[in-house]
């Protein structure tokens, strides 16, 4: 099914922000004779991943892992600080509309990624016309066969995006981001905003493509069961950084990080036969701050089995069994099968 | 928990006036709170939670009105209550946690002038009284430095941290009974377990009643004794928690947790309700979910009645899960 060559390609990619402080700031410091210093966002720090042609890579992270702004390189919205972002052994960013477009995304908010003023036919026929795909004569039949492939009637096309429920918007924001041809999607949160039983609708949808269009896909989410469920394999990021990347079950199954294990535990969920669980262990403390990362394991501060080399020296993220990667100086150990 | 019934609603029905008609947003919901019990309110969007919620402290404005019904704090009656009255209760008695921090907080007020203003609507404390009432109330929340948050302004403080000031401030003047909308949607998971865990606790220590509201059934389930379902507006099914999730009588709530990726093989298909939720105006006649249920039949199209079969209720023709013993129960 799945062929192991590397489709998206991130090569140890960095992205930092900077904030430059506001010019009456600079000013005073210039006048006191201080340098003004710029606060520095380390958002993702030298991650490299790859999927190969066909497969769901999902990146799971709390909000400020640095997730978005990694599906953002990717997709060649973002320019990395360093290293670079490739498709198909191509730079995103380079080769001009050839390669820009190769890559497609799904937003989380249907109600801001679509055009209020826009027909949901302009808009979903807007990229391919720009770029050539189609000609402004097919367009039409373009547009009703994308409407199509997401569950949508054809006549959706002469609608605005306020006549439309959530899940069907985000049908919409789907059907525009296939009608660029895109070899791959990266879906940010994608399901996130939506109702429970419309949350899998759109899930079904997604499966549903994967197997019509043999779809690669970066799928970005906080929710554990969602990228469970859709991924084929699971990246864990931890402030900026990869701290576990394996297939999904095994990650779920035999967590080796602890982060890994302590998200797992603290997430609510239901047993297989639907009772309750109440026993949900929270993570002590909150997320270090971009800004100022801990040195040594940016996680030691929360991890119940950290030591001193922990606070000192960064682990690397190193394979740890089958295509497996852990990064952690003492990684749990794996729960023995009888 | 005691049998003490301190939250009495009956038949409630909230209506707005819309342009394309009156939407009954809240339908002839009933359910009681016992001193000291947690319970559940799950529905989806627009499925009239938030409404009933906002119905019981009085904070529908027009052009929404509470059109019909009861509500009864200690016996006291609600609907209807002068506003001045109402005002002193709310807060003092009744307390509301809601689901976006950022807006439900003063953004050019402190932390400490926050909790002051709530102090000092139900009574004349003492700047010192004030001062260590609020540090209490933030430490109870598992706020780490209490004494330097309480300078602080909200912005200054992570989405978490909010949230935990918001129901410090909730708590502050021991109310009976605290409604929570969504409190911890726009959480992250690790932050929203430590807040769970947290309200547990507080709510044992203080023996406050809590009505949680949320869309997500495995959150509620951490916290709720009891579950209550709703669907455009009406109460559908009730009861203790582990048996409604695990025997739900209504096809709806049967469709809400099969629909959830937990109970699919990963990578296959998840069972879905068909459709989405209909419009508040434009309602089915009879069963609101029968264009959307499998079960349905001739029977749907008229409104089912409450089956009640203590402990649990249901509104629905073909409940499932019913073993003999239940339905010989039941009494319509």
């Amino acid at each position: 099914m799945i062929n192991q060559t590397r489709f998206i390609g991130l090569e140890a990619i960095t992205r930092r922000f900077a904030s430059v402080p506001p010019l009456s700031e600079r000013l005073a410091k210039r006048i006191t004779g201080q340098k003004a210093s710029t606060t520095v966002v380390h958002a993702v720090e030298d991650v490299s991943l790859s999927v190969a042609k066909g497969e769901t890579l999902g990146l799971v992270g709390e909000s400020g892992c640095g997730k978005s702004t990694l599906g953002r390189v990717a997709a060649g919205i973002l320019a990395p600080t360093l290293g670079e972002a490739h498709i198909d052994g191509a730079a995103v960013m380079r080769g001009g509309r050839k390669n820009t477009t190769r890559v497609q995304m799904v937003f989380q908010d249907p109600f801001a990624s679509l055009n209020p003023r826009m027909r949901i036919g302009d808009t979903i026929a807007e990229g391919p016309i720009a770029h050539g795909l189609v000609q402004k004569s097919e367009a039409a039949a373009d547009v009703v066969r994308w409407l199509k492939a997401v569950g949508l009637d054809a006549d959706a096309a002469q609608r605005f995006p306020h006549q439309f429920s959530g899940g069907q918007r985000q049908r919409v924001a789907i059907a525009r981001a296939l009608a660029m041809r895109p070899d791959a999607l990266v879906c940010d949160e994608p399901v996130a905003s939506l109702d429970v039983s419309i949350q899998a609708q759109i899930i079904n949808l997604f499966l549903q493509l994967r197997r019509d269009l043999n779809l690669t896909m970066l799928f970005i989410s906080h929710d554990l069961s969602v990228v469970r469920h859709v991924s084929d394999r699971v990246a864990i990021m931890y402030l900026g950084r990869i701290v576990e990347l394996g297939a999904t079950e095994d990650i779920f199954l035999t967590p080796r990080h602890p982060y890994t294990s302590a998200l797992l535990a603290s997430a609510p969920r239901l047993a297989a036969d639907g009772a309750p669980v109440q026993e949900i262990e929270p993570i002590s403390g909150e997320l270090p701050s971009p800004i100022n990362p801990p040195p040594g394991c940016a996680f030691h501060q929360r991890c119940s089995f950290a030591q001193p080399r922990c606070q000192q020296e960064r682990p690397l993220l190193r394979a740890g069994g089958t295509a497996r990667e852990v990064a952690c100086h003492f990684p749990l150990q794996e729960e023995k099968q009888p | 928990m005691s049998d003490k019934v301190l939250l009495q609603v009956r038949d409630l029905a909230t209506e707005f006036a819309t342009r394309s008609g009156v939407a009954r947003a809240v339908d002839g919901v009933s359910f009681d709170v016992h001193a000291g019990e947690i319970i559940g309110l799950v529905g989806e969007s627009g499925s009239g939670k938030s409404v009933t919620g906002y119905s019981i402290l009085g904070l529908i404005d027009p052009p929404g009105r509470v059109a019909a019904g009861s509500v009864k704090l200690d016996g006291q009656e609600l609907v209807g209550m002068p506003r001045a009255q109402l005002r002193a209760l709310r807060g003092r008695r009744i307390a509301m946690v809601f689901q976006d921090p950022m807006s439900t907080l003063n953004a050019v007020l402190k932390v400490s002038t926050q909790m002051e203003l709530a102090m000092r609507a139900h009574g004349k404390p003492g700047k010192q009284e004030m001062r260590k009432r609020s540090l209490e109330a933030l430490a109870k929340v598992g706020i780490p430095d209490p004494e330097r948050r309480l300078d602080a302004y909200p912005h200054e403080l992570s989405g978490g941290m909010r949230q935990r000031v918001a129901i410090a401030i909730a708590f502050l003047n021991n109310p009976g009974l605290v409604i929570c909308d969504e409190p911890t949607t726009a959480l992250d998971v690790s932050i929203q377990a430590q807040i769970l865990i947290e309200m547990r606790t507080l709510v044992r220590e203080a023996g406050v009643s809590l009505v949680w509201i949320s869309h997500d059934l495995a959150t509620v389930s951490v916290l709720a004794s009891r579950l209550l379902v709703m669907y455009a507006g009406r109460l559908i099914e009730e009861g203790p928690t582990a048996e409604v999730l695990r025997r739900p009588h209504h096809p709806y709530t049967q469709g809400l947790i099969d629909s959830l990726p937990s109970r699919a093989a990963p990578g296959k298909d998840l069972l879905q309700i068909p459709g989405s939720t209909p419009s508040l105006t434009a309602l089915p006649s009879g069963c609101a979910f029968k264009d959307r249920c499998a079960h349905a039949t001739a029977a749907c199209d008229t409104a089912p009645q409450q089956t009640i079969a203590a402990p649990r209720t249901w509104r629905c023709h073909h409940p499932l899960n019913m073993d003999t013993a239940t339905a010989a129960q039941a009494t319509p």
